[in-house]
């Protein structure tokens, strides 16, 4: 199972070298998260319009190694952006991954940048 | 400068540094800890918890550099191997040699491992540090791979047995705990509790053997069985032995310390040996001829032991100790206090059991009536931590003591009183040795204003966890003494608890969570408040939760209950359990269609597990298309009103209870509650549809129907109450839909019927009032808001098949067709399941 995890690597904007396009923003339903894939990673997906930012991490949740990230809710701790994963309600930062209510390991972000209307996720090539 | 040097660093070693430092600035004292295991102390007594997460940072007692910042010196991974007295110096296993002023042995225990017969075979485990916990999990992994239904046995059925009997049950392994004695617990427990708990156990899956010597382990290499007599034979692929606990008092032996015959080296009450400069605490100290298998003397001797050290020597180890122990498996309530047997010539007992609901209690109460000296709770411990403290303070109890156990006959109140009437110094938080007064007096004194900051600074309930319910009672009471408001606020959101929400939100007419949350809330909101507040629109105005879909919770999302791996469960509303042919096999195609693990469910209907995301519109539009309904299964509404078959065909039947349990499923359909709403209907008073266990339950009875309200199974069982009696079928919906629109009004999140009547002032009596007599003049208004939302419904799933970019949100990826690949069935029984979570 380590292996699945090993899959996601959280990037920050200054390392990303390719920008994926993954659809039109109105694909993605406000203030919740949809799944995207790339290659063979699962990526989720966050508009988070009460504060017109977009966010995505691994769609895979450390806690039980679920595909389920992305079917989870969004909202803030102390104003951190989080998302709530849908299964046992562990909750991770949207902002670097970290498990907000618990020791497990931080989940892996990606840069989002939004252009003509489209969505694109940051990945290194 | 004078050193201490302490061996062992476990849960008593860690606590002796704590206090120490909490004692006595350190910089006259030189403390060097060493420690076998390869990492610093960590809470053995969650030990299990580390099956669920592998998380061994979570378990520790301290972070490492805790240590150093104290100017304590950890030496981890170094055992020590050689006392020498008349130098007063220790040797390590890496032959390093180091000198002591005290010497302070917390070298706890090992299991006992019985000399059978094999024993040394591979898959044979103990069950007491974290690595044999790892060990386990990797060898229960590789024999499921070569059979999904292996079997795990423990040898030992006391109170770490059973508990690593579940520990193998959570790793998919079929569990069977092994007990030399005929009874279960055998410390804890007499053979009457001991019955029931064994029952208890055997329910919810853990199949249990008692009387059974091993003569030896079976197998070629690894173990594949347990002999206990000729043709007495246990198939099994793993064993974890819990047989006990010995003293690792060998370096004792190495320097000729005193030492109890059968082990444990004996010390007086400042905790010393028969050497004064050296100090033994824990599991490896022989104290009034006994060893202590448990946490709190430990923790109880550290303390002496440092009292003793740095010249407090008028601090010592009393003479009688408190062995109170409550099993911690989620779902068995087993707790003993005090002197839980007891012979009849020291007092007299009060048993009550009662085997169907696996319900055991027993005081012992001394001759003169007075005092309470022990006793057992099997089934139901909520009122240990009350129980406990009676006892250990010595508190007057009732003049008819078995209101301890039943409960008072009288009106009202609680036979206990309440935890506030308990005296300052009565220890409350045993682990941490928390008294009563620690944890009011900072509400008091206004140092500190809520719970949080309670157990921050007193460490309550950061042991076992057990006195966590009395702590919150005493907090919540001192703040309440002060006229503080002792407010259920739902998050950090919202400053409001749910009524008042749902007040603010009926008045001013709110529709969406934004409003909500920019004019009464802060923050963007979480997973508590959304989903509650979606209740909340639900139950005003019936919206389904496709109007708002990303406040709900996932089940209710997706209109589907999310399962183990990612997929959905299908439930279609079979009203009161009737179902035609017809309808049956277009389930069963469906099912067989997609692949689904099809099952009976408890209330009635079938269950249809398994389903992709993103085969959930097409399967709900078959079932649409043949009649069928969304069961609501995933949401907290209404799940079922089961019925039994009544006098359609019943020849004891009174009155028609299908179709009536039909109506009534028909009317609530749909209705979203603070917390999920099942009813009942029975025909007659034998009660086959078990309708006093739901939330509401009717009954046919000579002259109409008995209506009873406020029951449920589950958890924590509650038989519902007699609301009125003897009405026909339009009164009885009357009562129901005043009874149900003022639950959903007034109760708390997630609180169920039960709970919320047993919150609600003046319970029963007061809940007739206002039902059946209009004492709060509130009967049209109820009424006729549940007559609109009886007219608002509509099939949810319904909206989403006729609605085409709805469908979008059941899609797993936004850019791709593709399903979830990472989703794997494994077989079982001819059908399928998902593949267990081992890790
Ligand atoms: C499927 C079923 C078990 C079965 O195979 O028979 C079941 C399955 C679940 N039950 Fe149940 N319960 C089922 C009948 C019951 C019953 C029996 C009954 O209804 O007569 C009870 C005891 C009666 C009662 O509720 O008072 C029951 C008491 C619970 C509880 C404990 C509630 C409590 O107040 O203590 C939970 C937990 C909760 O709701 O918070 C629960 C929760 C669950 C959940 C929703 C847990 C979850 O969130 O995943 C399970 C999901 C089902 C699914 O995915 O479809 N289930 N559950 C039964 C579905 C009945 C149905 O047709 O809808
Ligand atoms: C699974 C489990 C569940 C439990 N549940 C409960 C419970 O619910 N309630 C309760 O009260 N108690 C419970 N206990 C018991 C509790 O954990 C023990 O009472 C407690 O840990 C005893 O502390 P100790 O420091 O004496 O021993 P330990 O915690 O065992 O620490 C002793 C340490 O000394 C080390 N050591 C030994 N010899 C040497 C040496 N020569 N040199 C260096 N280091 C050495 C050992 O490696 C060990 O790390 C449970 C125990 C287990 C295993
Ligand atoms: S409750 Fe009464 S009517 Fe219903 S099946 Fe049982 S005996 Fe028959
Ligand atoms: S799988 Fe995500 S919280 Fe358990």
């Amino acid at each position: 199972m380590k292996t699945l995890l090993d899959t996601y690597k959280a990037i920050v904007l200054h390392e990303v070298t390719l920008w994926f396009k993954v659809g039109k923003t109105s694909d993605f339903s406000e203030n919740g998260g949809s799944c995207i894939k790339y290659q063979d990673k699962q990526i989720a997906v966050f508009n988070f319009k009460r504060e017109n930012k977009w966010y995505a991490c691994q769609n895979l949740c450390p806690h039980k190694m679920e595909m389920v990230l992305s079917r989870g809710m969004i909202g803030d701790a102390s104003g951190i952006p989080k998302v709530a994963c849908p299964m046992h309600k562990k909750t991770f930062s949207l902002e670097n991954g970290e498990n907000l209510n618990g020791d497990l390991e931080a989940i892996a972000t990606y840069p989002v940048k939004i252009e003509d209307g489209f969505v694109f996720v940051g990945f290194e090539s | 400068m004078k050193t201490i040097i302490i061996v062992g660093n476990g849960m008593v070693g860690y606590k002796f540094c704590e206090k120490f430092i909490a004692q006595t600035k350190n910089d006259a004292y030189n403390i060097i800890v060493f420690g076998e295991e390869p990492r610093p102390a960590y809470d053995r007594v969650h030990l299990s918890e580390f099956f669920e997460n592998q998380d061994a940072k979570a378990l520790e007692l301290a972070p490492p550099n805790w240590y150093s910042d104290n100017n304590i010196e950890l030496i981890s991974n170094e055992r020590i191997t050689d006392i020498h007295r008349s130098s007063k110096k220790i040797t390590t296993l890496s032959d390093k040699q180091y000198n002591y002023d005290y010497l302070v042995l917390a070298t706890g225990s090992s299991p006992f491992v019985p000399p059978i017969k094999g024993v040394e075979k591979e898959g044979v485990f103990v069950y007491r540090t974290i690595e044999d916990l790892e060990d386990m999990l990797s060898y229960a992994k590789k024999i499921k791979q070569k059979n999904p239904n292996a079997r795990a046995a423990v040898l030992g059925g006391g109170l770490l047995g059973l508990e690593a009997g579940k520990a193998v049950m959570d790793m998919g392994l079929e569990p069977h705990v092994v007990e030399f004695a005929p009874k279960l617990m055998p410390r804890q427990l007499d053979s009457r509790s001991s019955q029931v708990l064994q029952l208890k156990l055997e329910s919810i899956g853990i199949n249990i053997h008692l009387s059974k010597a091993t003569n030896q382990i079976l197998g070629n290499g690894s173990i594949t069985g347990m002999e206990f007599g000729e043709d007495d034979v246990l198939d099994v692929e793993m064993l974890v032995i819990s047989a006990g606990i010995r003293p690792r008092d060998e370096l004792a032996k190495t320097c000729d310390l005193e030492m109890g015959a059968r082990g444990g080296i004996v010390v007086n009450n400042k905790m010393q040996t028969s050497d004064p400069d050296i100090f033994a605490i824990g599991e490896v100290a022989l104290y009034n001829q006994m060893i202590y298998g448990l946490v709190a003397p430990g923790y109880d001797m550290a303390g002496i032991a440092v009292a003793q050290i740095i010249g407090n020597e008028e601090m010592l180890m009393p003479e009688g100790i408190d062995m109170s122990t409550k099993l911690k498996l989620i779902g068995v309530d087993v707790a003993s206090f005090g002197e839980p047997f007891m012979p009849a010539s020291n007092g007299h007992s009060i048993l009550f059991e009662d085997k169907t609901k696996s319900l055991y209690k027993r005081i012992n109460i001394s001759l003169d009536g007075k005092k309470l000296l022990g006793g057992i709770l099997v089934g139901d411990a909520s009122d240990y931590n009350m129980l406990h403290q009676i006892y250990l303070n010595g508190m007057a109890i009732p003049e008819n003591p078995e209101e301890l156990i039943l409960g008072s006959r009288g009106e009202e109140g609680s036979s206990f009183g309440s935890a506030m009437d308990l005296p300052d110094t009565a220890q409350i938080c045993s682990c941490e040795s928390v008294s009563k007064g620690a944890i009011c007096n900072p509400i008091l004194d206004e140092s500190s204003s809520n719970i949080g900051d309670v157990v921050k600074c007193t460490k309550a309930g950061t042991g076992c966890g057990g006195c966590k319910p009395m702590v919150t009672e005493l907090v919540n009471a001192s703040l309440k003494s002060l006229g503080k408001e002792v407010k259920d606020t739902i998050c950090e959101h919202f400053d409001y608890s749910r009524q008042e929400l749902f007040g603010v939100i009926k008045v001013k007419e709110l529709r969406s969570f934004n409003e909500v949350l920019d004019q009464y809330g802060k923050g963007h909101g979480c997973e508590t408040c959304k989903p509650l507040l979606g209740s909340i629109f639900a139950s005003l105005y019936n919206d389904t939760p496709n109007k708002e879909e990303v406040i709900q919770d996932t089940n209710d999302k997706f209109l589907a209950n999310i399962q183990r791996n990612g997929t959905y469960s299908v439930v279609p509303r079979i009203p009161g359990g009737e179902i035609t042919p017809e309808k049956l096999i277009v389930i069963g195609e469906v099912g067989k269609k997609y692949k689904l693990y099809t099952k009976i469910t408890g209330g009635q209907r079938i269950d249809l597990f398994g389903a992709h995301l993103n085969d959930l519109p097409a399967i709900w539009k078959e079932l649409i298309d043949a009649g069928f309904e969304s069961g609501h299964a995933y949401g907290k509404s209404l799940r079922t009103v089961k019925s039994c078959v009544g006098s359609t065909w019943c020849r004891y039947g009174m009155d028609e209870s299908v179709s009536f349990a039909i109506e009534l499923e028909d009317r609530y359909k749909g209705l979203r509650s603070p917390h999920k709403l099942k009813g009942g209907v029975s025909g007659c008073i034998r009660e086959c549809a078990e309708a006093r266990g739901k939330d509401f339950g009717v009954i046919a009875v000579e002259g109409g129907w008995n209506l009873y309200v406020a029951g449920n199974g589950g958890a924590t069982p509650k038989h519902a109450l007699l609301l009125v009696e003897q009405v026909d079928n339009e009164t009885c919906i009357k009562y129901l839909d005043r009874f149900l629109m003022y639950y959903i009004r007034t109760a708390a999140p997630l609180q169920r019927t039960a709970a919320w009547l047993d919150k609600l002032e003046g319970g029963i009596d007061q809940l007739k009032k206002i039902v059946v007599e209009d004492s709060l003049s509130l009967a049209t208004d109820l009424e006729n808001e549940m007559q609109s939302l009886v007219n608002a419904y509509e099939c949810e799933w319904k909206q989403i098949i006729e609605n085409e970019e709805s469908q979008k949100r059941f899609k797993h990826y936004v850019n791709s067709e593709e399903t979830d690949d990472n989703i794997v069935f494994v077989p079982m029984r001819d059908q399928n399941m998902p593949k267990h979570w081992n890790f």
